[in-house]
């Protein structure tokens, strides 16, 4: 167990290593920040002195070697746009976007899985074709739209919920949350319904098509033979062999929730990582975006590893094959 | 209890007055400020905010005369030096009195290495405490433009920004933020109550300011959110949560007029093709051995080619004021000659292309930004297609400002799309960077085409330094139009930008784009 962790580890640094290395290797196409950052008045001896005062004139290579040194001790410089720490930039911005994924995430778990299991177990239904449908509507549609849709609809002509920012936030330490207030609770429900929405129909689809292959299963049968309550044989024996595949894909998919959240903090001005990282972009900041994306897959490397070390757990068979090995 | 009950009652009464006439004011941009330190980012919004906090020695009034604010007069004593009376009883919002000492630790503040500002300290030489109220700047030559660089050099307290570490604007090479990046002490209208970069940044009025019984504007609490995306902005005006939008998107501007309100003006940019009429042969052309653009009559043809009308009502949607000059009308030294243009006549363009020896057979690139002014991108398409019709092939190269300043700023370009901005409101600022040959210092620096004329470059010297006004007003007329006489640049239009607000919300539009809080009022 302890080797296998070992492992792990190791190949989560040698990702994070090639990550950070294909980003720098971007980020010489990124363009030039130095220009926007003294604006045009400057004069070309200005620009070449704060060339050099941040290092830019330096060779990729070395520039490269520097930013792991530094990052190895929790160091990433500071925001060429904003002159502060990215460390504390990114903590800043990491409560928003951690509350508004798992948000997303939640409500995708709650909404779909009910969903894919009445669809599953009513097929021909009219409601089942509906919510079908309307699923389709929602992997087809991009965040983008449905993120402006839900703004028009329920900020402009409603008037019910607010179009932007997080609202008021309460400090609990380092951690800014919205949670505790009212407001902050209504600036969250478009957000997180637009963030949720693919993962939704992603959820319902899986869990519809799983429940309608175990339900063909051989001791459903039995299990009806037997006079079994619907409802037992249903929820207590189908859905229970249904849901590990969808617990899987669901926690791999948080990774991707945090990652795919840039568009909607975009939409919805949502201070988090996303927005920063979109906001980096345009001004060619590089500390900003070498952290960002090395937080991002590390983020995934650990989820990844989560998901392994719970198969461990979880799956006995994986357990007996290494123990057999040995 | 009885002595709490009628204090609460007297602070009540105190306070419900003031309360009920609270005027709360949110408005939003594309981007945050990028700093709250006043001499760190040359940036327009950054400037703005800045000047709710901090006050120069001499600020525009709504017609851009200079007026009074942290100076009350200012004489010359010599042609390089001016005297600056200072205002007094002035507090700093800290409550430490204003001095003239601040005003010597700021002007050299702004002249630090590591300041953004030089362009508006250039010239000075010294910068010295006379009195307990007044100072002498001292400039290595005559500047008769000081008084408006000075408009954008911000007053800060010298023994707070010593206290806090700030005696220096941001330092990259170093590894902390610098303090006055979120905290502030000036002496303007609007302290600064809470700054959240990239959420909000809340100001309020400040009550003990000097200006405060003369006030136009009766906005108590501003507050600030930078909202990215443009159909956001425009939802979060329609719905109420905000009263003004400095950068309304092109396509909302109609609904906007219907459902809010839109105020229109010039924007003291000029946006213009630069050629490279100076390199022995063009970079990016099939044509080799010689330049093209050396010849005045191609850049005529290019010029006559541009329907210039067509551009503003197709790519700008009526929001161009087409112009034949480099400077906008707010910018001093502009008159109603200048600003017309070479009429738009394509026949006489082919002909004086076939004069040339170009019929049919001049290419080249035109190197445009694409997120930088408004429809950049587009506008150059558009001239694309005209150059099109008189049989010139120009190729279209589009890229982000982050790699189109580098590349145009290397000289590495035959034809580009370019604005330019005056902050210091004189046509100065514009002959110097833009028209006059290359030399030392400012000459020349944005003269990427190599334009070069010597009795231009003679005209603009005087223009340096001549302090009669007449004498040099005409100086400024003279260069300008030869320039235009010889098509140094083709000008196409002033750019127009939109305001948007609530119908409750009246503003001063300002051709620099900034939004002066103390002239806004709230119905």
């Amino acid at each position: 167990m302890v080797f296998f962790i070992l492992r792990r580890l190791l190949q989560a640094v040698g990702v994070m290593l090639s990550v950070a290395l294909i980003s720098f290797i971007l980020f010489q196409y990124v363009g030039d920040p130095v220009t926007i950052m003294l604006g045009q008045d400057a004069t070309e001896q200005d620009r070449i002195e704060l060339r050099q005062q941040l290092g830019l004139d330096q060779p990729a290579p070395i520039q490269f070697a520097r930013f792991v040194g530094n990052a190895l001790q929790g160091d990433f410089g500071l925001s060429l746009r904003q002159g502060q720490k990215v460390s504390t930039l990114l903590a800043e911005r990491f409560p928003a976007t951690m509350e508004l994924s798992v948000a997303a995430a939640g409500l995708a778990l709650i909404v779909g899985l009910p969903l894919g299991v009445y669809t599953a177990l009513n097929r021909h239904s009219r409601l089942s074709q509906l919510v079908l449908t309307l699923s389709l509507v929602g992997v087809s549609l991009p965040t983008f739209l449905i993120g402006i849709l839900l703004i028009l609809v329920f900020a402009v002509m409603l008037g019910w919920l607010p179009s932007y920012g997080r609202g008021e936030t309460v400090q609990l330490g380092w951690w800014s949350t919205g949670l505790l207030t009212a407001d902050g609770w209504e600036h969250l429900i478009l957000p997180a319904i637009t963030l949720s929405l693919f993962q939704l129909t992603l959820i319902l689809r899986l869990v519809r098509s799983e429940m309608l292959e175990v339900l063909r299963q051989d001791y459903i049968k039995f299990a009806r033979a037997r006079g079994l309550t619907r409802r037992a044989i249903h929820f207590g024996h189908a859905l229970k062999n249904t849901l590990v595949p969808v617990i899987t894909i669901t926690g791999l998919q948080l990774g991707g929730i945090i990652a795919f959240a840039i568009v909607t903090e975009t939409v919805f001005q949502w201070p988090g990582m996303g927005l920063l990282f979109i906001q980096a972009v345009q001004f060619a900041d590089i500390p900003v975006m070498a952290a960002y994306l090395c937080l991002i897959a590390l983020i995934f490397v650990v989820i990844n590893l989560v998901v392994d070390m719970l198969y461990f757990v979880v799956d006995p068979r994986l357990r007996v094959a290494r123990t057999g090995a040995h | 209890m009885r002595r709490t009950l009628l204090a609460t009652a007297m602070a009540a009464a105190l306070f419900l007055p003031l309360s009920s006439h609270a005027k709360p004011f949110h408005w939003a941009s594309q981007g945050d400020i990028l700093t709250l330190d006043p001499h760190a980012q040359n940036e327009g919004l950054t400037i703005a905010a800045s000047s709710y906090v901090y006050e120069p020695l001499v600020q525009y009034n709504q017609e851009f005369e200079l007026v009074p604010a942290l100076a009350t007069a200012w004489e010359q004593a010599s042609p390089t030096v001016w005297r600056f009376t200072l205002r007094e009883n002035v507090k700093f919002h800290d409550g430490t009195p204003f001095e003239a000492d601040d005003v010597v630790f700021s002007v050299k503040r702004a002249m630090a290495p590591t300041s953004h500002f030089k362009a508006y300290v250039n010239g000075i030489k010294d910068v010295r405490e006379t009195g307990p109220n007044t100072v002498e700047i001292e400039t290595a030559g005559p500047n008769p433009v000081l008084l408006r660089q000075l408009t954008n050099v911000f007053i800060m307290n010298r023994d707070w920004a010593e206290k806090n570490n700030a005696t220096q604007p941001q330092d990259f090479s170093k590894k902390e933020e610098t303090f006055s990046a979120r905290n502030t002490n000036g002496t303007g209208p609007y302290k600064l109550v809470s700054r959240e970069v990239d959420v909000r940044t809340v100001f309020e009025e400040n009550p003990d300011w000097w200006g405060a019984t003369n006030k136009k504007g009766n906005v108590t609490k501003v507050t600030y959110t930078p909202i990215k995306q443009s159909a956001t902005r425009t939802a979060a005006l329609l719905s109420g949560e905000i009263d003004f939008v400095l950068d309304p998107a092109a396509q909302d501007l109609d609904r906007l007029r219907q459902q809010a309100k839109v105020v229109e003006g010039n924007e003291y940019r000029t946006i213009y093709i630069g050629l490279d009429q100076k390199s022995p042969e063009l970079k990016y052309s099939s044509v080799k051995g010689k330049n093209p653009f050396a010849d005045v009559r191609v850049r005529e043809a290019l010029y006559r080619a541009i329907d210039v009308e067509a551009l503003k009502k197709a790519v700008m949607r009526g929001l161009s004021a087409p112009t034949g000059t480099m400077i906008a009308p707010q910018v001093n030294g502009w008159s109603e000659e200048l600003v017309k243009r070479v009429p738009y006549d394509p026949e006489k363009s082919k002909q004086l292309l076939k004069e040339a020896g170009y019929e049919n057979n001049l290419d080249f690139t035109l190197d445009c930004p694409n997120n930088r002014y408004i429809n950049d991108e587009a506008i150059c398409q558009a001239i694309v297609a005209m150059w099109a019709r008189v049989g010139v092939k120009a190729q279209l190269n589009a890229m982000p400002r982050a790699t189109y300043f580098p590349k145009v700023q290397s000289f590495d370009t035959s034809a580009y799309l370019f604005g330019w901005g005056v902050p210091t409101f004189d046509a100065l600022y514009t002959l110097q960077s833009l028209i006059r040959s290359k030399g030392e210092g400012a000459d020349g620096s944005f003269n990427y085409g190599g334009y070069s004329n010597p009795e231009v470059d003679k005209l603009i010297d005087q223009v340096k330094t001549e302090t009669d006004d007449a004498k040099r007003t005409e100086a400024i007329q003279k260069a300008l139009s030869i320039h235009a006489q010889e098509f140094g640049h083709i000008p196409l239009h002033d750019q127009v930008i939109p305001w948007a607000m609530r119908k409750n919300v009246n503003v001063v539009h300002r051709a620099d784009n900034r939004l002066t809080m103390e002239w806004v009022t709230v119905e």
